[in-house]
């Protein structure tokens, strides 16, 4: 509901920014005038960055996860690391890095899995419009289940969708042994 | 460059992201304050000199909100303390025990996350219609208590899987049982994932329309965000009271946070082992 509120192309509040920074910079001469901020969810061309800035938006859930991963680093590994004189940018890559790499995992997972099933945002504001350039995978599924009660075509659908998304995961677990690192595994 | 100065610029800089995420909240509450008229104002003003504190008990008598809001209370508290105990536990099973067909297992789980919600539904439903359990909250509470979904446990394994052997090791020869080294060495070490465990899976189960939609027909025992949606259909056109009764329907999902907040801070384990 909100989102349609901001994107709303003419009066919405982020086109509404947009237009008051560009005539700020067209007065300073660093933009030609003329500039029009695009329609977003209007737009085949933009409704998809639009909802790419809505989820980016929301990605609090990520962060959180992160955050506790980043609580469980020992201070200690910190320390040692800078009495052998390591930077803090060096600090970050050998320590912070390796030791939150299970939470990294765990959001890229669920992260690719979590967008290759995005129905929502589209189910709810655009209905998979304009021109069909938000109609995301699971949408359609469930239009053709739902709406077409074609439950036999809905359901082969998920079992494709289903077999790309094992082979996403599939691909990324395999390479996890490379750079995922558990504390408690070793030896 | 100063430690100073820069410790100001970051801090600067941090105030102004959050500015730019807490925006769309501050914008809402804004406009829960507005008349009609002020809120399709041409350009739209934030401040507003003349709040309309009355909005919200306009706003939140029309339907019986607080009871809403009460139904959803009891749901998430039940569901998530379902969750938060039954995931960390078979996570643990995953990340620390030794049993025959685990990783297989952990596949399973795994795949259980990759099909569509959307092609379950009516599987599912089908099972609580066969119970007996539709027109109850057992649908929506009892999953919860049987694991708590494939993400928590996944979560869960993730983080057990980072705590040291040494102090398992410490534990078992202590002589402390399996439960024990769970219950007293994982649990405790791992509050900030109990914390974040928590606050996902309440806030997913106060969002939940879904559920509630298939499984409760009944007006008393609706959940606020059903609610919320019934009063989007009667008055949704004041935009200034929906955003008000949204606002409150909000509030407790807040509240949690920083009652949770307190535990992501120190607690850390390590005490003992790694010198």
């Amino acid at each position: 509901m909100m989102w349609l509120w901001i994107f709303q192309p003419q009066f919405g509040l982020l086109n509404t920014i947009l237009r008051a920074s560009a005539d700020r910079l067209v007065g300073i001469g660093l933009m030609a005038p003329g500039w029009a901020p695009p329609a977003w969810l209007n737009d085949p061309a933009w409704s998809k960055p639009a909802m790419i800035l809505m989820n980016v938006w929301t990605a609090g859930g990520s962060m959180l996860i992160f955050l506790a991963a980043l609580q469980n680093v020992p201070p200690a590994l910190y320390e040692a690391a800078e009495i052998d004189g390591a930077t803090r940018i060096r600090q970050f890559f050998h320590v912070t890095i390796p030791q939150i790499s299970p939470a990294i995992f765990f959001n890229l997972v669920i992260g690719i899995i979590g967008s290759l099933q995005v129905f929502n945002e589209a189910y709810l504001m655009t209905g998979g419009g304009p021109r069909d350039s938000t109609l995301f995978y699971v949408l359609y599924l469930y239009q053709k289940g739902f709406a077409d009660f074609e439950f036999g075509y809905a359901s082969a659908l998920a079992w494709i969708l289903f077999a790309v998304i094992c082979g996403f995961t599939a691909m990324i677990v395999r390479s996890s042994a490379l750079w995922v690192y558990y504390e408690g595994d070793q030896p | 460059m100063s430690v100073a100065l820069r410790k100001w610029l970051v801090f600067l800089l941090l105030c102004g992201l959050s500015l730019t995420f807490l925006f769309p909240i501050i914008w809402s509450f804004s406009t829960s304050l507005k008349s009609l008229d002020q809120v399709f104002e041409f350009p739209p003003k934030l401040w507003i000199n003349d709040a309309k504190w009355e909005n919200y008990p306009r706003a939140l008598t029309r339907l019986p909100f607080f009871r809403f809001i009460g139904n959803s209370l009891i749901l998430s508290i039940c569901t998530t303390s379902g969750q938060v105990l039954t995931a960390s536990m078979v996570g643990f099973a995953f990340a620390r025990l030794r049993w025959p067909g685990r990783d297989a297992w952990f596949v399973v789980l795994m795949l259980t996350m990759m099909l569509p919600g959307q092609v379950l539904l009516i599987p599912q439903y089908l099972l609580f219609h066969w119970l007996g359990w539709v027109n109850t909250y057992k649908p929506l509470i009892v999953p919860g208590w049987l694991g708590g979904g494939a993400f928590f446990i996944f979560l869960f394994r993730q983080f057990f899987r980072g705590i040291p052997r040494e102090l398992e090791d410490a534990a078992r020869i202590d002589g402390a049982t399996t439960w024990q080294i769970y219950w007293r060495i994982f649990l405790p070490n791992c509050k900030p994932v109990i914390a974040t465990v928590a606050i996902l899976a309440f806030i997913a189960n106060w969002k939940d329309f879904m559920g509630p939609l298939i499984y409760l027909s009944d007006f008393n025992s609706c959940p606020i965000s059903l609610g919320l949606r019934m009063y989007q259909a009667i008055e949704g056109a004041w935009v200034n009271y929906l955003m008000a009764a949204s606002l409150v329907a909000l509030s407790p999902l807040v509240l949690l946070f920083f009652f949770a907040q307190r535990y992501f801070i120190g607690g850390l384990l390590l005490s003992g082992s790694k010198s």
